[in-house]
């Protein structure tokens, strides 16, 4: 017997591969669309007379390229490119597995095309790859449906007027390429990870689907890539704390303070033994070893345990691969960790007098931290301010406005 | 999910525009994707409108039924049909939408429907 569940448990493993074939084969992502689900109702009316074929995957392929000729074929008499089209997809042969692999690669490199604007590649990668609902992508970003929905379609009317090649990159432009595809990938876990607007801090899903992600480019990949397996250690070593980063009233908890019982030992372990692995190799990346500076936190039993003289070294491996005033930011506070909260100060405010980092709410956060550390309550007070004022997530606000509140209680 | 697919026309002498061929081919192209998408399962329901004229207006106040002439608004777009879909998310809705033949003359707009909330019957009474 064909239950309509087991139907719908191969419309969840297999509608993006089955989706990225037909966007091949049909050369439009509507038509695509329209094949799939042209495909899944001729299942839903004949595996359950028939059972579910041997390989679902190549009968929907085959099922949705044939009603989707079968509606060209109708619609020709007006369209003389759509019957050339019909005419050319006959003469296809069915596709192999390698080429089923390749379609979902294609498929992740024009959704993460540097030609697609930067929001609507997070939109797109979503929606088409990862197979959420254009409703489910606004609720994770706190967005209207329809700001994304007008996002979609204008993705691909770019695509199309560009006509923006469904394939997988030659191997001079893949780094370039796959770097977009990868900064795609982290948008999508930071904003699971600190979201920047609403109520809760964290929203999980997004992670797991950029972890989801991940993964699935790691197995597409013809060679492994040291920046792909460096993002995923890093994602992974960063989604262990999810359940010690905020408290049953869903406010903020520094690692200092987390309940290290609660970290997720199974993705530590994975993450730690990829960076291990990344950083004996011959090639370096910074998202290997941001992986390596969150796998210091991870592996230390306790806070004071931490190891800040190999964090610090690590950050001033990680300025030399990406030379980013953030990443000065970090190094600064891992020094304070160090050397004391005065040498950490004094770094911050050489980043604060670059001037680039002025309105980052982290920058004032951190520089209240260590005024804070060293009395100079005053200061550590309109340093706080400062971060309140460019902090617009509720679980931040609350985490500040009770650092300022403690700062005005009289000293015991 | 549901949508409700509502073809606006931009004024009226859309029609008057088209040759007999033209309209005779709308006709049978709008026929023909109600089919198309009763086939492939997104149909709930499709309906052209008789024009605003015919319409009327019905408002009961003070237990009073009052019936007046419309059309409800006077803009230049009008109401000329619709189109109830079911589709997987906003954006198949909208790929639903724009294979509407009118959609090359008006416009559709989509709306997700609103599923009323189910009160509790007993704390209603």
């Amino acid at each position: 017997m064909t239950s309509q569940a087991s139907i719908e448990a191969v419309w969840r493993t297999e509608s993006r591969r089955v989706l990225a074939t037909l966007i091949r084969l049909l050369r439009d992502f509507d038509r695509a669309e329209e094949a799939l689900n042209d495909a899944f109702l001729a299942a839903a009316e004949q595996w359950p007379r028939q059972g579910i074929p041997a390989n679902p995957r190549a009968w929907l392929v085959s099922a949705g390229r044939f009603k989707a000729i079968d509606r060209i074929r109708r619609k020709a008499r007006f369209d003389v490119v759509a019957a050339e089209l019909a005419l050319e997809e006959e003469a296809q042969m069915p596709p192999e597995a390698e080429t089923i692999a390749d379609d979902q690669l294609r498929l992740i490199f024009v959704c993460c095309h540097p030609e697609v604007p930067a929001d609507a590649r997070i939109a797109m990668t979503l929606r088409e790859t990862c197979g959420l609902t254009t409703e489910e992508i606004a609720a994770a970003f706190l967005a209207r449906p329809t700001t994304i929905a007008q996002r979609i379609v204008r993705a691909k009317n770019r695509i199309r007027d560009l006509e923006l090649p469904y394939e997988v990159p030659e191997p001079q432009d893949l780094a370039e390429r796959l770097d977009a595809v990868l900064r795609t990938i982290y948008l999508i876990f930071n904003e699971g990870y600190a979201a920047s607007h609403g109520d809760s801090l964290l929203r999980a899903d997004l992670c797991a689907e950029a972890i989801r992600l991940a993964r699935l480019l790691i197995a597409l990949l013809a060679d492994p890539d040291a920046e792909v397996e460096g993002l995923l250690a890093l994602m992974l070593l960063q989604h262990s704390r999810r359940d010690a980063r905020t408290d049953a009233a869903g406010d903020v908890v520094l690692i200092a303070d987390q309940d290290r019982r609660l970290w997720d030992r199974a993705e530590i372990a994975e993450g730690v033994a990829l960076v291990g692995r990344l950083m004996a190799g011959r090639e370096l990346t910074a998202y290997g070893i941001e992986a390596a500076i969150a796998a210091q936190h991870a592996v230390a039993a306790a806070p004071q345990a931490t190891n800040w003289g190999e964090i610090v070294r690590l950050y001033d491996l990680l300025l030399r691969a990406d030379a980013s005033p953030i990443v000065s930011l970090n190094r600064a506070v891992a020094i304070a960790m160090r050397d004391g909260p005065e040498i950490g100060l004094a770094e911050i405010d050489a980043i604060r007098q670059g001037g680039v980092l002025g309105e980052f709410r982290y920058l004032h956060a951190a520089r209240a931290d260590l005024l804070r550390r060293l009395g100079r309550n005053e200061e550590a007070r309109a340093a706080y301010v400062a971060a309140l004022e460019l902090t617009h997530q509720a679980a931040e606000q609350r985490f500040l406005e009770g650092r300022l509140r403690e700062l005005s209680l009289p000293s015991p | 999910m549901l949508y409700l697919c509502l073809v606006h026309f931009d004024d009226k002498d859309v029609f008057s525009r088209l040759s007999e061929a033209e309209k005779r081919e709308l006709d049978i192209n709008s026929l023909g994707y109600d089919t198309e998408l009763a086939a492939s399962g997104n149909l709930v329901r499709a309906q052209a409108l008789q024009p605003p004229e015919t319409a009327v207006l019905v408002r009961v106040r003070d237990g009073r039924i009052s019936a007046t002439d419309g059309p409800f608004l006077e803009t230049k777009e009008q109401l000329g049909g619709f189109i109830l879909i079911e589709a997987r998310d906003l954006n198949d809705a909208i790929r639903i939408a724009a294979g509407i033949p009118l959609a090359r003359h008006g416009t559709i707009e989509v709306r997700p429907v609103y599923q009323i909330p189910r009160h509790d019957e007993a704390t209603a009474s």
